[in-house]
């Protein structure tokens, strides 16, 4: 078989119609580009959204939630087992929130190699104190460096340094929205009151804002260990710990197995956040189904241009026939012509794509809701060039495949007789 | 008697469209190396349907067809485009070349689909059959640039690129003025007198028919003269 004849004949069938082989290619290189654009982008949008989640999310959690007893008293007794338990009036024992010996656990979770960052964390429902009202927040006693590293702490603080809490004494960081309601200023000092009836004054050293409004509206930072002052509580009081792992997936098995060593709640982050899982996956599917519709759509232009030519170049593919070029040297012709045209567009498309997703990245985007964002995020996963590259090569060897069929089964005879 | 070319034995064909009516019926023929043959006969006697039984392009047919003592009937396409390739060339009443290419491109595409002898060198017989046809000083312009009678002998120069058994030719001079007519007459007496060139060729022109070696004159699918 010589190639180099056919591909040679089909350059010189191309170059015959540049025009319209101008056109096919331009169709592919544009579908190329919006799918790469769009996927980047649209991935981009994914991530971000994903991240205002998972960044602020632990893997798993260790916590002690405040419930009833598993086990009653009244089941415990061994011959009521098979009677009916009537009592209505079981409350929640005010059990205690600390998690038991967390010394020891910290210590063996920082020793175990699926954890990539333990932050341990106090939380205390707190009311700040206004002139004559009370407003309701949340204290976050917090470690502030393990809490930067693992869940981008810093990049929430919109004023201030999240360092300070741990150098000044008694500080906290407010939620924006809480700063606001209290019209409070970097350096004034507010009222903090525990649902104990605990008082204490603290230092607003920073603003916290992480774009999602009911949060910013309660939640406020402090340091551990003035959380524990706050709370009058000794200095191995934690009521959660927040833990991160190598691998994301592993997290409901690990929260299990936690939950049964530490004899404490375990909560993990598929559990808690299932719904944003489903958005993502949806987003991305749609993104693919726009993409690949565009790439078939080329993929027709290069058909109809494909069967126009070989309907034009009847004459020629007669000739060629009679002077001994059998069906599959013009099959192969004709999709050489079509790879031709898919390989000339795609990969223009796939450079124009990415020249496009670059223009997008730098469009300004700025939003209360994501402080951290000054630019529309993009993806430059390079999957999405190796699908496009492929999708590309595949849509166009079919455009050709039929046509190219059409063109090797043209019985010569009937060509040149009908002249 | 010499070599035997081209055999046919009891070709029968028949058109199914609209109705059944038989073409060629129970045909035989045989044409021996060096003749200068011409088939004539009235317009739809079947001469051209024979041409292109004989052509290995229509293979609708019964009976059997030998070239150079190799059977053709029942060979797979790609046997008969090579046989083709190979063996036959050919030279149509329309010219038939393909305008993408140069003249020089067009008689050397045969011989570069044989891929007997390397690119230079059918370049160089493709030049030397140019020059024998006095139209060498045509090779690099297109195909589309050509006259009429200029574009039937870059034909006949590319049907001669790969030495071929036999020349057939379906009315080669038929839509050629008188002086081009005689042009195209000239070279193939001369590609069968001096060169022993095998040529078969339909014609209605019955000038050019007196001038062959051998007249086979048909009639309603069968051969009543030769």
């Amino acid at each position: 078989m010589n190639y180099r004849l056919i591909v040679n004949i089909a350059i010189s069938l191309l170059k015959a119609r540049w025009r319209q082989t101008l056109v096919a290619a331009i169709g592919v290189t544009f579908s190329i580009t919006m799918f790469i654009a769009l996927l980047s982008f649209m991935t981009g949008l994914n991530g971000l959204l994903d991240s205002l989640i998972l960044n602020r999310t632990s893997h798993v959690r260790i916590y002690n939630d405040i419930k009833p007893a598993k086990h009653q008293p009244v089941t415990l007794v061994p011959g009521n087992k098979a009677a009916h338990n009537f009592i209505h009036s079981v409350k929640s024992a005010s059990g205690r929130l600390e998690i038991y010996n967390s010394a020891a656990i910290l210590d063996l979770l920082h020793h175990d190699g699926r954890v990539l960052g333990v932050a341990p964390k106090i939380i205390a429902p707190v009311f700040f104190n206004a002139g004559t009202i009370d407003i309701t927040g949340v204290v976050n006693g917090i470690d502030v460096q393990a809490e930067s590293s693992l869940f981008h702490f810093n990049d929430y603080i919109v004023a201030g340094n999240a360092l300070d809490l741990k150098n000044v004494p008694n500080s906290i960081i407010l939620g924006k929205g809480v700063a606001e309601k209290l019209l409070a200023e970097l350096g004034d000092v507010v009222q903090v009151t525990t649902s104990q009836g605990e008082m204490m004054p603290l230092k607003v050293v920073g603003y916290f804002q992480s774009g999602l409004q009911d949060f910013d509206k309660v939640q406020c930072y402090t340091s551990i260990n003035t959380a524990q002052k706050l709370l009058g509580k000794p200095n191995n009081y934690l009521t959660d710990i927040q833990i991160k792992l190598h691998d994301l997936n592993g997290a409901p098995a690990v929260a299990r197995e936690y939950g049964g060593l530490f004899q404490a709640d375990t909560e993990d982050i598929q559990t808690a956040n299932s719904q944003f899982e489903t958005g993502s996956f949806i987003r991305t599917l749609i993104s693919y189904s726009v993409g690949i519709t565009l790439l078939i759509v080329a993929g027709f232009g290069i058909y109809n241009i494909l069967n126009m030519m070989i309907y034009e170049k009847m004459d020629a593919i007669a000739i060629m026939k009679a002077t001994g070029f059998s069906g599959t040297d013009v099959n192969r012709i004709f999709i050489v012509i079509a790879l031709s045209i898919g390989l000339a567009g795609g990969s223009v498309g796939l450079i124009l794509g990415y020249i496009l997703s670059v223009v997008i990245n730098h469009i300004p985007f700025k939003t209360a809701a994501l402080p951290t964002i000054s630019t529309f995020p993009v993806n430059y996963n390079p999957v999405f060039y190796v699908i496009a590259t492929v999708f590309s090569l595949v849509t166009t060897y079919l455009a050709g495949f039929f046509p190219a069929r059409k063109a090797s089964r043209v019985d010569p005879v009937v060509i040149i007789r009908g002249k | 008697m010499s070599e035997v070319i081209l055999q046919a034995t009891h070709i029968k064909k028949y058109f199914h469209d609209p109705v059944t009516v038989p073409v060629l019926n129970d045909l035989s023929l045989s044409v021996n190396k060096g003749e200068f043959v011409s088939v004539v006969g009235k317009s739809g006697c079947g001469k051209s349907t024979l041409l292109y039984v004989l052509s290995t392009m229509d293979t609708d047919y019964e009976g059997e067809l030998w070239i150079e003592q190799e059977r053709v009937t029942g060979q797979k396409e790609k046997q008969l485009a090579r046989i083709r390739n190979e063996k036959i060339g050919f030279v149509f009443q329309f010219h038939y070349l393909l305008n993408e290419f140069s003249v020089l491109k067009n008689v050397m595409l045969p011989g570069l689909k044989l891929n007997k002898y390397s690119a230079e060198e059918i370049e160089h017989r493709a030049m030397e059959r140019l020059k024998m046809l006095y139209i060498d000083d045509l090779a690099l312009k297109g195909a589309n640039q050509l006259s009429g009678g200029q574009k039937q002998r870059v034909a006949i120069a590319r049907a001669l690129i790969n030495d071929p058994a036999i020349i057939m030719g379906d009315e080669p001079t038929g839509n050629l003025d008188k002086k081009n007519g005689q042009i195209v007459f000239d070279i193939f007496k001369e590609l069968a007198t001096h060169y022993h060139q095998t040529l078969l060729i339909v014609t209605h022109d019955p000038e050019f028919a007196e001038n062959t070696n051998r007249i086979i004159e048909m009639e309603d699918g069968r051969v009543i003269r030769h």
